[in-house]
């Protein structure tokens, strides 16, 4: 108990010290930077493994993705590649215009990537908020509902996009023949293949599964508010709604903004829920499906490769944008 | 007067909540009132107990093999990821080095990687290592894609441990091999389950990485195994079977919720409120 009251390095250095090593070692001035210089180089000898694993599975890999970009790689022939610098992005060749940036299907599925990013993410943030509002309060079997709500965001995707898929099915669906029966349409409505519907359901259910994460974000940023000014604000008869308005919604602002982040970024590589649900309609075609598409069906490795670059970037600078923009600080020193 | 503006409120939320609960359940609901008819039935009750749909998703495929498939790459993933980021988080929680922040921040931006930035350079990988057609690939893909959020979840969880814990082993002559396991992992090991918890459920949800690397049908994990049942003909989806296999794998998850749902909920917060 002593020791740990006397300040930290003092209390390390002393038996370094006392020991004939200790004075030998005279050169490293003091037996603190001996110490502490042991301890970080046992700090990094702990981080080698994250740090190889990850240069080497995530680095690595997506160093050769954006070198295999410049090459006519193909997936039968990766090796014997010859770098072609921008060919894949864009050239122009007797007249016309060629390469991902000149592919209207490109620009088709990086605009219902947008779409589906925006539509998705700032309806589930309304509906978390509203779901975390609810959770919040006290009521008998809160625990039960709280789980229920996790169910949808624990199941695998795939699994959630069958699910849907078979309910909003246009002939035997559940979903039309509900709304047959309260006459809001007049005839079955094939869902996942119209184009006028097809990116709004793919929305509806990436919020269905979406929306738990963002409730549980928001619901413990409210748990973390301090109580008085509800209090106050009670004891003053402002009417809730106000006060939702006025202090809680300022107040979790920030966790609402971080949490949106992580909503973003997934949003951005949407693939496995269009993948399964409308699989390789252009009308619903992601970033990522594209750029998959490219690389294993058609086999172009390095006009895939091209895309999947295109695809880091967008995410990478949307949401640079985005932190920019709301001016979000990603603190990694606190020690607190 | 005021009694009934109290009633008419509450009456109000348990509407609210009934109608959350039905959103989120109802979906499965029609999956197992489907997976438990044999053929023509009503849409929204329970008719008949027909298991044939089940014995079909065994027959059909090697469902059983997927399932183990699953299992084992989801607790691989766990296992190496976990042991992994323990050793690095307590080096990023207890030890001041210069470009610590950097680091951190760099870790955390892998997780915002889209999966298909690396698709390519992992295929190479994949290949080179001999890991084609290998569960390998996966456990190797999912370990990459699971670490950075497992270093940041653990990071935090272990600022939060005493120093004064630490500090009495340093000066009992401990190594901090021996202070990880011998202090640190007694008090962890929550964190060790909510972080081990979201690792499991990505490894058991992956498609993309799952749909690339395995070719054999008695590889794959059951997510691809799901997606890939089909019918006779282009127009006719065995949905019967579909959404018994989609019960199958749904029911550990949903356990795993009910058991561990504070816990998940623990690690979803300490990943992103406090980042």
């Amino acid at each position: 108990m002593d020791i740990s009251t006397v300040s930290g390095p003092q209390a390390r250095s002393l038996p370094v010290n006392r020991s004939p090593r200790g004075a030998l070692q005279g050169k490293k001035r003091t037996g603190l930077s001996g110490f502490s210089r042991q301890r970080i180089r046992t700090a990094w000898l702990f981080l080698l493994p994250m740090i190889l694993g990850l240069a080497c599975v995530a680095g690595w890999p997506l160093l050769r993705t954006f070198y295999l970009g410049f090459t006519d790689s193909s997936l039968s022939n990766l090796d014997g590649a010859n770098f072609i610098g921008f060919e894949n992005y864009l050239v122009y060749d007797q007249g016309e215009w060629y390469g991902i940036l000149a592919d209207s299907l490109w620009w088709r599925a990086v605009g219902n990537t947008v779409y589906i990013t925006l539509l998705s993410v700032s309806l589930e943030t309304v509906l978390g908020v509203l779901v975390a509002l609810i959770l919040h309060a006290k009521f008998p079997g809160r625990g039960l509902v709280r789980a229920a709500i996790l169910i949808p965001w624990a199941i695998p995707t795939v699994v959630s996009a069958k699910m849907w898929g078979w309910m909003l099915h246009d002939q035997y669906g559940v979903i039309n023949d509900l709304l047959m029966s309260l006459h809001l349409i007049s005839s079955p409505v094939a869902w996942t293949v119209n184009p006028d519907t097809v990116l709004g359901t793919i929305v509806a259910v990436d919020v269905w599964k979406t929306t738990p994460f963002m409730a549980l974000l928001t619901l413990a940023a409210l748990q973390m508010l301090p109580k008085d000014c509800y209090e106050a604000a009670r004891v003053d008869g402002i009417h809730p709604i106000k006060v939702f308005f006025k202090v809680t919604l300022p107040l979790i602002k920030p966790a609402l903004v971080v949490a949106v982040v992580f909503r973003m970024l997934d949003a951005l590589r949407i693939f496995d829920l269009i993948y399964i649900l409308t699989s390789n309609s252009e009308d619903t075609m992601s970033i990522s499906i594209y750029a998959r598409q490219q690389l294993i069906d058609f086999q172009q490795v390095g006009y895939g490769s091209a895309a999947s670059t295109l695809v880091f970037l967008l995410v990478f600078g949307l949401t640079l944008g985005y932190i920019f923009a709301t001016r979000l600080k990603f603190d990694g020193s606190g020690d607190h | 007067m005021k009694a009934l503006k109290r009633r008419t409120g509450q009456v109000l939320f348990a509407l609210a909540v009934l109608a959350l609960l039905i959103y989120t359940i109802f979906p499965f609901y029609i999956a197992i009132l489907t997976s438990l008819q044999g053929g023509e039935g009503s849409f929204y009750l329970l008719q008949d107990f027909d298991f044939s749909n089940y014995v079909s998703v065994f027959r059909e495929q090697p469902f059983f093999l997927n399932i183990l498939n699953s299992a084992l790459v989801s607790f691989g993933t766990v296992a190496i990821s976990l042991l992994i980021a323990v050793t690095a988080s307590y080096a990023l929680a207890r030890v001041h080095f210069r470009g610590r922040t950097t680091l951190l921040l760099t870790v955390l931006g892998v997780s915002m990687f889209p999966q298909v930035a690396v698709l390519s350079g992992m295929f190479e990988l994949v290949r080179l290592l001999g890991l084609y057609n290998n569960l390998g690939s996966l456990v190797l893909s999912y370990t990459v894609f699971s670490l950075p959020f497992s270093v940041w979840i653990l990071t935090t969880f272990m600022r939060g441990i005493p120093k004064d814990l630490e500090e009495a082993a340093i000066v009992d002559g401990a190594t901090p091999w021996q202070i990880i396991t011998r202090i640190f992992m007694p008090v962890l090991w929550p964190a060790l389950v909510t972080t081990g918890l979201l690792a499991f459920i990505g490894a058991w949800n992956e498609f993309m990485f799952a749909i690339t690397f395995i070719l054999s049908n008695e590889q794959r994990t059951v997510p691809v195994a799901i997606s890939m049942i089909s019918g006779g003909s282009q127009y006719e989806m065995p949905w019967g079977p579909i959404m018994a296999a989609s019960v199958i794998v749904t029911v550990p998850l949903i356990l795993l919720v009910l058991v561990f749902q504070r816990k998940i909920v623990e690690g979803l917060t300490a990943g992103a409120v406090k980042g």
